[in-house]
């Protein structure tokens, strides 16, 4: 339904102080391509500086593309402001920040009709209507359209700006690190919500998160990204089954897993995520990669296809362990 | 309320650190917040307590009683008792919280840059936490030295280009990474780590939980270690207190709480908690919201989230339920579950 061509985005830096200005090219996407389906749910993974919230907002057309495309539902996406025109009442978005997402000045009302009136499609009887419907559907009620988002907590407000995506009936929501930000108590009844959502209404997700094993738990297939590359792109149910790319590796090593009886890596990665402008020569993952040789660090490696529907880019694949499944 | 639990803490060693009945309230607009309230707790040399809660527990306020760091303006009411080594610290003057700050109580934040001056070089902040330690004027302790060495032990490459830095210069992993040294510079018995990995990516915090853990290794340096993440807990942690609501609902060693959780919110987090490699067709949610400190139930204050719940949990507060070792949780009912269970299947 979705589909990202060869999408780049990249950014003029400066870097160092007044004394020591220097012009350095940031690419913060550089070259991604990968599609969601109808009613999938891909899940968009890496760290601080790895593009994927930039490629949130180009796939929602609120940033233009430096070279690529995006295609929706067959037809590319126009440039410039007619992209946003041209995802209206198709495409949503439910940012990270519950707190910061929602104008403190306009009541739930107002909120949650916004992307309605926007389309102009319905009379001003309907809007109340269907903002009723979709705050009921988020476990909230009519009484609550006259309250200001400072009435409800982070749980609530996050359920307010799931009802605003969803009150379009929109095909395709950009989750950006969608519970983050809440308590662990309430990320659970936030992301059974959204899961239940997807299955009653298809609505294809585009779940970024740093969270792998949120990520395993609300999504189809997995795109894993770093500093602006894709590393692999992985079926859910293959992520115990096929040797994983060594950055995924890495990161599934590194999430802490909440039973002291498992044995876990006390051998974490080594390094720092480098400067996005002055990326590794070769694979982007090949200064901090425990396999990398003279090869991974001349000439970068081709997205290829491990296994049906299992994409990874590393030119040591035919060396990787296959994991032992987690009991 | 009932009494500290009497059972000594496991071993002869008197506890480094012992918290007993700490309370501590602030006075808002809104009437009297009890952020901390009755709070027990013992911290052994070289062991590591995990702290876990999630926003409004009392965790961060907990560890800011414990070294006497509260905003003093805000604070209506502080009360309990707090040893560290033998020392009274509610009842020590400001100078002598001061000389243990910093010396033998060190504490990391969850944010690197508060702990870090930002117009002046690393090392000469390294080295003001030395003009305060007790062996400064013992022979044959170079601070110079001592400060690169720490350096080079927290990974930071290059620690003598890392000492002429300014703040601004370092990434936030690595500002974690010298805020860890810093605080190890004075040799504490005790450090206080407030979510010292939060604001980190996945891979950065593997490496800041693994230097926790050398610095008790090599320094045998007891940590308290307060996070949201369960899953850093099973990582690091010898022993657990899991809190809610200013109250600490259950404390025990980490394995034991992670296999036997007694307390329904213990359960009701670890179920809640998605873990990787265990997919499961939807997550077990908590009903409700964490409360309002302002307006909290007469009871149990996680009685109206609870699926437990009795009556008598709506009416009056929990006692405290001792366990073996000198632990404890906070629910009489999962109390008599438990006993039942083990009397009906009997002795062996």
């Amino acid at each position: 339904m979705i589909e990202l061509r060869d999408l780049r985005k990249h950014y003029r830096v400066t870097r160092g102080g007044w004394w020591s200005r220097s012009r350095a090219l940031l690419r913060a996407v550089d070259g991604v391509s990968f599609s969601v389906g109808q009613g999938e749910s891909v899940g968009l993974v890496g760290e601080s500086g790895s593009g994927k919230s930039t490629i949130g907002q180009l796939v929602l057309g609120l940033i233009a593309p430096t070279a690529g495309s995006i295609v929706f539902d067959g037809r590319p996406l126009p440039a410039g402001p007619a992209a946003v025109t041209a995802l209206r009442g198709k495409a949503q978005v439910v940012f990270q920040d519950p707190y910061d997402a929602l104008s403190p000045r306009q009541r739930v009302r107002e909120i949650v009709t916004e992307p309605l009136r926007s389309l102009r499609r319905h009379r001003h009887s309907e809007l109340e209507d269907l903002a009723v419907r979709s705050l009921e559907r988020v476990g909230l009620h009519a009484r609550d359209l006259d309250k200001y988002p400072h009435q409800f907590s982070g749980g609530q407000r996050q359920r307010i700006g799931i009802a605003r995506a969803i009150s379009v009936s929109p095909r395709f929501i950009v989750l950006d690190e969608p519970v983050s930000a809440l308590d662990v108590s309430i990320q659970a009844q936030v992301v059974n919500l959204l899961m239940e959502i997807r299955r009653e209404q298809g609505i294809a997700y585009l779940f970024i998160s740093h969270n792998l094993a949120i990520v395993e738990h609300s999504c189809d297939r997995i795109v894993v990204l770093y500093l602006g590359k894709v590393m692999e792109i992985i079926p859910t149910e293959r992520l115990h089954a096929d040797p994983l790319h060594p950055y995924t590796r890495a990161l599934v090593d590194a999430i802490p897993i909440p039973d002291p009886a498992l044995a876990q890596s006390t051998d974490p990665l080594a390094g720092e995520i480098p400067d996005p402008a002055n990326p590794p020569a070769g694979c982007r993952f090949s200064s901090r990669c425990p396999l990398a040789t003279e090869r991974c660090r001349a000439t970068e490696p081709e997205l290829i296809e491990h296994h049906p529907g299992h994409w990874m880019a590393c030119h040591r694949q035919a060396d990787l362990p296959v994991p032992s499944p987690i009991t | 309320m009932t009494g500290a639990p009497e059972q000594p803490f496991a071993g002869n060693e008197p506890p480094l650190l012992e918290v007993a009945g700490l309370r501590t309230h602030f006075r808002t607009p809104r009437g009297v917040l009890r952020a901390v309230d009755g709070v027990n707790l013992r911290v052994a040399r070289g062991e590591i307590l995990g702290i876990v809660g999630e926003s409004g527990s009392g965790k961060s306020v907990l560890a800011q009683s414990i070294v006497r760091v509260v905003p003093p303006s805000q604070l209506a009411h502080a009360q309990g008792a707090v040893r560290f080594d033998g020392i009274d610290l509610m009842g020590l003057d400001d100078e002598g919280m001061r000389a243990l700050r910093g010396a033998r109580i060190a504490m990391v934040t969850q944010n690197p840059s508060t702990a870090l001056n930002p117009v002046f070089q690393v090392r000469s902040q390294m080295l003001e936490t030395w003009r305060f330690h007790p062996d400064r004027r013992r022979s044959g302790i170079d601070a110079e030295s001592r400060m690169l060495e720490l350096l080079a032990e927290v990974q930071l490459p290059a620690p003598e280009r890392v000492a002429r830095s300014y703040p601004f210069q370092l990434s936030g992993g690595m500002k974690q990474r010298v805020a860890i040294a810093m605080a190890l510079m004075g040799e504490p018995d005790l450090l206080i780590a407030d979510e010292p990995t939060t604001a980190l990516d996945v891979t950065i915090q593997a490496q800041i939980l693994e230097l926790i853990r050398n610095a008790r290794q090599t320094h045998g340096t007891a940590v308290i270690l307060i996070t949201h993440d369960l899953g850093v807990v099973a990582r690091l942690c010898d022993t657990v207190a899991v809190m809610y609501a200013g109250r600490i609902v259950e404390y025990n060693r980490t394995r034991a709480l992670f296999e036997r959780p007694a307390h329904p919110y213990t359960r009701g987090l670890l179920a809640s908690n998605p873990i990787f490699g265990r997919r499961r067709a939807s997550l077990t949610a908590m009903p409700g919201q964490p409360p309002d400190l302002l307006a909290l139930p007469a009871g149990c204050a996680f009685a109206p989230r609870c699926s437990q719940a009795e009556e008598r949990c709506r009416r009056e507060e929990p006692p405290v339920v001792v366990l073996p070792g000198g632990f404890h949780h906070r629910c009489p009912v999962a109390g008599e579950l438990n006993a039942a269970h083990t009397a009906e299947s009997g002795p062996p």
